[in-house]
């Protein structure tokens, strides 16, 4: 499953495991600057379509500038400037013509803090359809259903749909927004340190929700916990100071990393 | 390791495992020493002495278990340090076997000092030293991280082998002799294989070298002795296993 390892651009070592369905997204030489810094140099990389892909690294390190970069959230701060490419099957999403609202409804995102919006769990999970104009009303409670049983949610908030979002603990808030990042039918799910406001239980949950996700989208995550990016992905990513040290097969990376500065960080000696 | 970990009792305990390691080769080395001293010399004191000092090589492996354990739960360990602390469990599993084999060795020399001495027996010291310098080559390397000299001790075990067969062979004559020979000399056959299996636990703890270093087992450096084996294995029993 693991492809040879064959240095490239930058010195990254890749070793990365090959899906079954080929590639997504394919980001080439791609550098970042906001005004004069520079906060990524020449990243190269592949992901894999239905696998999940972790990026983890020191912080300042760039992996969430890089997870940003895929939807072009990043257009959002002034003086931020990019070269290379990114493509999302084929297509290249920096094209001037591109689409930067289609592209996002490709790509759902969730944040690092839950962030329902202040609406009833029913209406925030149909937000993306709300926003497209469907007013089919058994669509809607389909994809409502659908979406919250996705997201392991559905038993919870089935007999609340209609009380605010606000009500729920902080970990059903997060599995609601994965509900309603997925209710849009995304290709691809971006999610920036989505544990990392909640309790152990609601971590293992949205961990158990992510194993059951992959497959059918193609996960990004930004983590900090080293040990959460070895138990749900299939591949990381090591960044170090804007660049990519390390790109392969999760289980290499947590066992015989192959570079010295991705071993040291994951041992925890430095980052 | 270029720097040491964030976490600094981390650090104190890798360094803790690794001197608990380090003590518990070295009295299983000692043990195996005074164990085959004590069979040359017929010595029957020195012998109940390494039975009895068996307690001690015990006592250090559960040490190190509880100490894996804790580490195990408490740091998570990933990468090197995960080979490390793996290893250790396993190479202190190894050197446990050692000290077990030394107090065979001291066991089967009490019963075998009830009889008269076997006249010649000329390869008996020379398999001694040998598998008493691959035990220490082996610890060295293992301790120093140095996967050359663990390979090297790990291709002397054929070495160790033919001089087992040799043994076995010669005490096949005597037997035939003499029947009276039969007892001490079978004696002396279960301290030879007990000497023969120290190899093979040597052998084990170089190829636990190679996975600290390297990540992984040995396939590609096989060939001679694998190559070897199955000759061997194809004469039909030639050599008692």
């Amino acid at each position: 499953m693991t492809s040879a390892s064959t240095p490239a651009n930058g010195g990254t070592i890749y070793h990365v495991k090959k899906g079954d369905r080929g590639t997504i997204l394919d980001i080439a030489e791609f550098c970042l600057w906001y005004g004069a810094a520079q906060a990524l140099f020449g990243v190269e990389m592949v992901v894999e379509r239905g696998l999940v892909t972790a990026l983890i690294g020191p912080s300042g390190c760039g992996k969430s500038t890089l997870l940003r970069s895929l939807n072009r959230m990043n257009d959002l701060i002034d003086g931020m400037t990019i070269s290379g490419n990114v493509t999302l099957d084929n297509n290249n999403i920096y094209d001037p013509r591109a689409d930067v609202i289609a592209l996002r409804k490709r790509m759902g995102m969730v944040f690092q803090k839950p962030n329902p919006f202040p609406m009833s769990i029913f209406e925030n999970v149909i937000y993306p359809l709300r926003v497209d104009g469907v007013r089919n009303k058994r669509l809607l409670e389909e994809t409502a259903e659908r979406s919250l049983k996705s997201a392991a949610l559905w038993d919870e908030a089935k007999d609340r749909l209609h009380q605010s979002a606000l009500g729920l603990s902080g970990g059903q808030q997060q599995r609601l927004c994965i509900a309603r990042a997925i209710a849009g039918d995304p290709e691809v799910l971006l999610m920036d340190e989505p544990c990392s406001a909640l309790d152990p239980i609601s971590t293992a949950r949205v961990e158990e929700l992510i194993d059951e996700l992959s497959g059918q989208y193609t996960i990004i995550i930004v983590t900090h916990n080293m040990q959460q990016a070895a138990r749900v992905s299939d591949n990381t990513a090591f960044m170090y100071l804007g660049k990519l040290i390390e790109y392969g097969d999760t289980d290499e990376i947590f066992t015989n990393p192959k570079s010295r500065q991705t071993q040291d960080y994951v041992t925890g000696r430095f980052g | 390791m270029s720097q040491g970990h964030t976490v600094r009792k981390y650090d104190e305990d890798l360094k803790e495992l690794n001197n608990l390691l380090a003590r518990m080769g070295g009295l299983a080395e000692a043990q195996l020493k005074t164990a085959v001293e004590s069979t040359v010399r017929r010595d029957t004191d020195l012998a109940a002495q390494t039975i009895e000092n068996d307690d001690l090589i015990d006592e250090l492996e559960l040490q190190i278990d509880d100490l894996v354990v804790r580490l195990l739960a408490l740091r998570q360990p990933v990468a090197t340090d995960l080979r490390e602390i793996v290893s250790a469990l396993k190479v202190s599993d190894e050197l446990e076997r050692v000290a077990d084999c030394a107090t065979n060795i001291a066991k089967r020399t009490i019963r075998l000092n009830e009889h008269p001495s076997i006249k010649g027996l000329s390869s008996l010291p020379r398999l001694a030293e040998v598998s008493q310098r691959m035990v220490k080559d082996v610890l060295d390397a293992y301790l120093e991280k140095d996967v050359d000299k663990a390979m090297d001790v790990w291709h002397r075990d054929d070495q160790l082998d033919a001089l087992h067969t040799g043994l076995f062979r010669e005490l096949l004559t005597y037997m035939l002799e003499d029947p009276r020979n039969i007892t001490p000399c079978t004696h002396m056959l279960f301290i030879s294989k007990n000497i023969e299996r120290i190899g093979d636990h040597a052998t084990n703890i170089a190829e636990m070298c190679h996975y600290l270093v390297h990540g992984g087992p040995m396939r590609d450096s096989r060939p001679r002795s694998a190559q070897n084996r199955r000759n061997a294995n194809k004469d039909g029993g030639g050599s008692p296993s």
